[in-house]
């Protein structure tokens, strides 16, 4: 491999400084940087409204609100942390990371990128808004159906409902913008002799979310936008009243909604076994492998939605199709697992937070993945379906598996972003709060659905009180370690102890072979990979 | 030395987790489903059961071939990591073809086939079932009735008997606080009861944990389920379907009695339904004082005790012009947008009642909504069930 970098100009003299440089510019560090702050911005605005919810759920009786702003609450929340916090964090990491590990100077659509990351910002004002016009009088707050606007509740709905609808249009929008541009980045950009079948794990898992969010993002776009005509134009898509249907809503959205948690997660199982190589120091095991189960995953993803509401009612074959082909995804899953383990056996391991986030990720999104098999029941679903169960099982998959994930991500290439080196002994201390007060908050959620508490109650019988109080406590720790994180991403684009090129000892690819943090341009010439 | 001490809090934490789980597989109740009493929640609790062993036991073993491998193989212990050389592609298909069939085995074998079982089971509301209820959803309470059998005719509505005062912490809390209601569902035990279900209004769902069964009710469809309790007792439930702000406050509740017992309430229960269903004259006393009852009942969760409403979603009555003004037009016909038009026919979040009450119920909450909560109507005072009664056909 070898690799030529020059920084052929003075870094700054060619474009806007200022705020101008930052809603102008078509670098795509610029824009990557913007996209994970935006992320982590959105991160905390999500993670203060569940920590309301959390506070009047400590114990039973109404304490700090409202049934009405709860559940705009917890629908906004979802939205928030699904929509505006771990995508955005993603695409943030494509658009720094893609070009450097494929050996290309920048994105190969940079306008495009501008635009995707400058459409987040009011989408994200248009999501809470409603809070706001509600303390004004103006309408009744922000939609209260939950994230999934099923229905003919989202038709009943206040101004909330159509905010959301067109938040929803907006984040569409920037997602497929995102989505184009990665997949033709990948397939025009790669440095010469980088074949698709040596390009970077990474690559692989953006190009098949890519897909994924081009496939599926319409589909939802027309679910929302029937919706609107349903709530303002007299038509009848999901009123029985009119030969409609409600349960056609669900349909809908679940062949969105479900290829969304491989969206949210593919990216992940991307760098993950990037990260577990660098820190084991051998070559990832069974490449191949992992990319046939990536593809895998990705067309199963699109044919398994209905196991969302196998309570809505379906005939008897519909619900034995959907049980299997939910169950086979395990099947590639479990190659994934086998080859992420296989990466760490007989390495020599070191255990810097990146890899601690790793390690951790792995145990915690296993036990969202073996959830999610007995969840594919759909006898035993009867009981597990909408209870708090299933919120535990979801956050095992999209708070450690997505959120922890990105965490990982964030610590691995910090330094080579901002040629740094992030405080070693806050990072290991930051996994240890979160892993912990994660569980604590988590766990008991397990149990208290399984003895029979919905999700979505803002109040509950007193036989779940004790669990509640457990789980509030928890999400309190989980809050305030994130605090820790935001202090220790800002001193470390602050200063530090400089970054080497290659940062880590065992770091293979294109990436640590640039200068910590990168030029402005970097690539001027291709590198050439044998 | 300092790695191998916070390993030490990681493998607890892990521990403890396997523990918790390990627990769920015995028939340990606080961490586990609640006793079933039907066939369908004890294949059900099976069926998890099995399944509960089945993951932990992967997980486990996956996790201590994990934990092996941290403590063995660390960069600090000196350990050479092997040599890897270019990926032998048939070495590297083979061995990860061997999780893929060990999950091949566990999800279409193991699992699988006492899954197809219980589906079939589950879904089998037909036969050999003896009777058949309708359950209808509504914000935010059940209506329940009977279709056929002893009980044929019978129909009623199920609301949420917890006081206010104990959701606003101002009372103690009573032991089945948010899971009482004023009319529970009464069915024989050992029938199997087919279960029709619908809503008037937006999406619930009816579950009863021990009952295994939960089956969301669609308005404008019929959706099937079936239980059989097979112990005499009081069971409950809640909607499982956000539908709204009250969706915490619809819960379901179960007494189980038996046959015997059944009919005796069957009779009882159709007698007072045939007087209920009479129609007389009433006075304006009676009237208000029965309207008090239903109104706070039914109308208090939006429109507030004292009628202020929550505006602008639930309008305030005091004061309203449909709460004052006339309901009955010059040809004698109530008119659009009349308080009784609402009332019985709904507008927007305003459901519609007239399924859900009788005559002399509608009369009493109009005629107290017209005459207290700050309002004296000039014109229609006082409506009586006979008029209602006229006004629905």
């Amino acid at each position: 491999m070898s690799t030529t970098t020059v920084a052929h100009h003075d870094e700054h003299h060619d474009h806007p400084t200022g705020i101008m440089r930052w809603l102008t510019t078509t670098n795509h560090k610029d824009i990557g940087t913007m996209y994970l702050t935006f992320s982590l911005i959105m991160f905390l605005v999500g993670g203060s409204m569940i920590l309301g919810i959390r506070a009047e759920l400590f114990k039973p009786g109404l304490q700090l609100m409202n049934p009405e702003f709860f559940n705009q609450l917890i629908g906004v929340h979802a939205l928030i942390m699904i929509f505006a916090a771990l995508m955005p964090a993603a695409t943030g990491f494509a658009n720094w990371m893609l070009p450097l590990q494929i050996g290309a100077p920048d994105m190969a659509l940079p306008r495009l990128n501008n635009w995707g990351f400058w459409i987040l910002p009011p989408s994200a004002i248009l999501l809470t808004l409603p809070f706001t016009l509600a303390l004004f009088g103006v309408g009744d707050g922000a939609l209260a159906t939950g994230w999934t606007f099923y229905p003919p509740l989202s038709v009943q709905g206040g101004i909330g409902v159509d905010f959301a609808i067109f938040a929803v249009h907006l984040l569409g929008i920037s997602s497929v913008l995102g989505s184009i541009n990665i997949i033709v980045t990948i397939y025009n950009m790669r440095a010469p002799g980088m074949t698709l079948m040596k390009m970077p794990m990474f690559a692989w898992g953006w190009l098949i979310t890519a897909f994924l969010l081009i496939a599926t993002i319409p589909v939802l776009a027309g679910a929302v936008t029937m919706l609107l005509t349903d709530r303002h134009f007299g038509t009848h898509f999901f009123d029985a009243a009119g030969g409609g249907d409600p349960i056609m809503f669900q349909h809908l959205f679940w062949f969105f909604g479900h290829p969304e948690v491989y969206i949210l997660l593919l990216p992940v199982w991307g760098f993950i076994p990037q990260i577990l190589q660098t820190f084991s120091r051998k070559p990832m095991y069974g490449y191949k492998a992992q990319v046939y189960s990536l593809w895998a995953i990705g067309a199963l993803a699109v044919v398994v939605w209905a196991h969302h509401f196998f309570t809505a009612g379906m005939p008897v074959p519909a619900l034995l199709y959907f049980m299997y082909s939910t169950m086979a995804i395990s099947l590639p899953l479990a190659v994934l697992f086998y080859c992420w383990i296989r990466t760490m056996w007989k390495g020599s391991m070191s255990f810097e937070t990146p890899m601690l986030f790793t390690v951790g990720w792995i145990i915690l999104f296993g036990i969202g993945g073996l959830t999610g098999l007995v969840l594919a029941d759909v006898a035993a679903d009867a009981q597990y379906h909408n209870s708090y169960f299933v919120v535990a099982h979801f956050h095992y998959t999209l708070f450690a598996g997505g959120i922890m994930g990105i965490m990982a991500g964030v610590y691995y290439w910090l330094p080579k972003m901002t040629g740094h080196m992030y405080n070693e002994k806050l990072g290991k201390l930051h996994f240890w709060l979160t892993a912990i007060s994660f569980n604590v908050t988590f766990i008991p959620q397990f149990f208290v659905g399984l003895a029979g508490m919905p999700r979505r109650i803002p109040d509950y019988a007193l036989q779940f009180a004790e669990f509640n109080m457990i789980s509030s406590l928890g999400a309190f720790a989980l809050g305030l370690s994130q605090l820790l994180f935001v202090y220790i991403i800002i001193s470390c684009v602050k200063g530090g102890q400089k970054a080497t090129d290659k940062v880590w000892e065992g770091a293979q690819g294109l990436e640590w072979t640039l200068p910590s943090p990168p030029p402005y341009h970097s690539f001027t010439e291709q590198p050439v990979v044998k | 030395m300092q790695g191998m001490k916070k390993l030490g809090v990681c493998e607890l934490a892990v521990g403890a987790f396997a523990w918790f789980m390990s627990l769920s597989a015995h028939a340990d109740y606080t961490w586990n489903f609640p006793e079933p009493v039907t066939p369908m929640a004890l294949d059900t609790l099976h069926v998890h059961n099995k399944f509960m062993i089945i993951t932990a036991v992967i997980f486990v073993v996956v996790l201590a071939i994990m934990i092996y491998s941290i403590v063995m193989h660390r960069q600090s212990k000196g350990y050479k990591p092997v040599a890897d050389k270019a990926p032998s592609t048939s070495v590297e298909i083979f061995w990860t073809l061997i999780p893929f069939a060990i999950l091949l085995l566990i999800d279409f074998v193991i699992m699988g086939i006492p899954a197809y079982h219980s589906v079939v089971m589950m879904e089998d509301t037909r036969d050999q079932s003896t009777m058949v209820i309708k359950i209808t959803g509504s914000q935010w309470r059940w209506q329940y009735e009977y279709l056929d059998g002893d009980a044929k005719g019978i129909k009623f509505v199920s609301n949420l008997s917890t006081t206010n005062g104990q959701m606003h912490n101002q009372e103690e809390k009573g032991e089945n606080y948010l899971l009482e209601v004023d009319n529970p569902l009464v069915l024989p035990v050992g029938e199997k009861v087919r279960i029709l279900m619908t809503s008037s209004d937006v999406l619930h769902n009816w579950w009863v944990p021990q009952f295994g069964s939960s089956r969301v009710a669609v308005p404008g469809f019929i959706r099937e389920t079936w239980v059989q309790v097979e112990k005499p007792g009081v069971y409950r439930g809640q909607c499982k379907e956000l539908c709204g702000k009250g969706h915490g406050y619809m819960p379901v509740v179960v007494n189980a009695i038996s046959k015997e017992e059944f009919a005796q309430w069957s009779n009882k229960k159709q007698d007072e339904q045939k007087a209920a269903n009479d129609v007389k004259e009433m006075s304006k006393d009676d009237l208000v004082a029965q309207g008090k009852v239903v109104y706070e009942k039914n109308c208090a969760v939006c429109h507030q005790v004292n009628g202020a409403g929550l505006p602008p979603a639930f309008p305030a009555l005091t004061g309203s012009k449909i709460a004052t003004g006339p309901i009955f037009g010059a040809d004698g016909k109530y008119q659009k947008d009349s308080h009784l038009d609402r009332v019985l026919n709904g507008k927007g979040v305003m459901p519609a009642w007239k399924a859900t009450l009788n005559d002399t119920e509608i009369a009493a909450v109009i005629t107290y909504e017209r005459n207290a909560l700050g309002n004296a109507a000039a014109v229609d005072a006082i409506l009586q069930p006979a008029q209602v009664k006229a006004a629905r056909e």
